[in-house]
């Protein structure tokens, strides 16, 4: 059965997504992702999708699937690399993956990564106002 | 030039994937601009798992239509299934029966140009889409 590579690296994981993905495919990566984060401890998962010529609500849905599970496993997910008619077509789609931080390419991403590791926080939070 | 009118048949999950490389053959054969392509590459994604899914398995047939000078690609998806109970909740976005988001009808309507839908309880869904260059 074919599969998706997962590279460790340090306390993070690395995916790059190659193929033209079946749904099977799909749903295989996001097991083996939490798998592999709960094995390794991992703090941070990136999912680079520079090769994928769509994402369709199927791919989307195990994007954000991903995100959030990493979250409860205590890891950050950025996705990277998306193509810019990808992302068109993604939000007329009506798909704006809200809680999924993204990164223009996988050197960024993973600087994004080491950031949030460091600081041990949630990458949305920001300071509450003043009451 | 590709010929005008191909059926497809989408039995099993990869034949969505085959179902999508074949119609960014024909949009980048017929020279649609890339955001283009992947919009009717990822409406046809949607409607060719529905298919799949939902309807256990019917076809894709595609043509190229043409209007004055301008060409298009329309696709059917042909089903023989259960059918849709209620269209107008299944059109709105985020109903979902099954394992997606509940976008692929109401999204890949405005991923194209027109986009028509039939649907028979007991007798199936026909959904026709086109996209105009």
């Amino acid at each position: 059965m074919d599969r998706i590579p997962i590279l460790k690296l340090g306390d993070c994981l690395l995916v790059t997504i190659q193929v033209d993905m079946h749904d099977q495919l799909a749903i295989t990566l996001q097991e083996d992702l939490t798998t592999q984060i709960a094995k390794n401890a991992s703090k941070g998962v990136l999912i680079d999708i520079s090769s994928l010529e769509i994402v369709d609500s199927f791919i989307g849905r195990m994007l954000a699937n991903i995100a959030a599970m990493s979250r409860v496993l205590d890891a950050q997910t950025v996705l990277t690399g998306m193509q810019p008619a990808v992302a068109i077509t993604l939000v007329e789609l009506g798909m704006s993956l809200p809680g999924i931080k993204t990164a223009l390419n996988v050197e960024r991403g993973m600087e994004l990564l080491q950031e949030y590791i460091g600081r041990d926080t949630e990458p949305e939070e920001t300071d509450a106002p003043e009451a | 030039m590709p010929p005008k009118l191909e059926v497809f048949s989408i039995a099993r999950t990869d034949d969505v994937v085959r179902a999508r490389q074949f119609v960014r053959k024909w949009s980048s054969d017929l020279k649609f601009s890339l955001v283009d392509q992947t919009k009717l590459v990822t409406a046809t994604s949607e409607l060719a798992r529905n298919t799949f899914q939902h309807g256990g398995g019917g076809t894709m047939t595609a043509e190229i239509v043409e209007n004055g000078a301008r060409q298009g690609i329309r696709l059917t998806f042909e089903d023989h299934g259960p059918g849709i109970q209620d269209i107008e909740l299944a059109m709105r976005g985020g109903f979902s029966t099954g394992k997606g988001m509940g976008l692929g009808l109401s999204g890949s309507k405005r991923l194209v140009n027109e986009f028509n839908i039939k649907t028979e309880a007991g007798r199936g869904t026909t959904v026709s889409i086109t996209r105009w260059k």
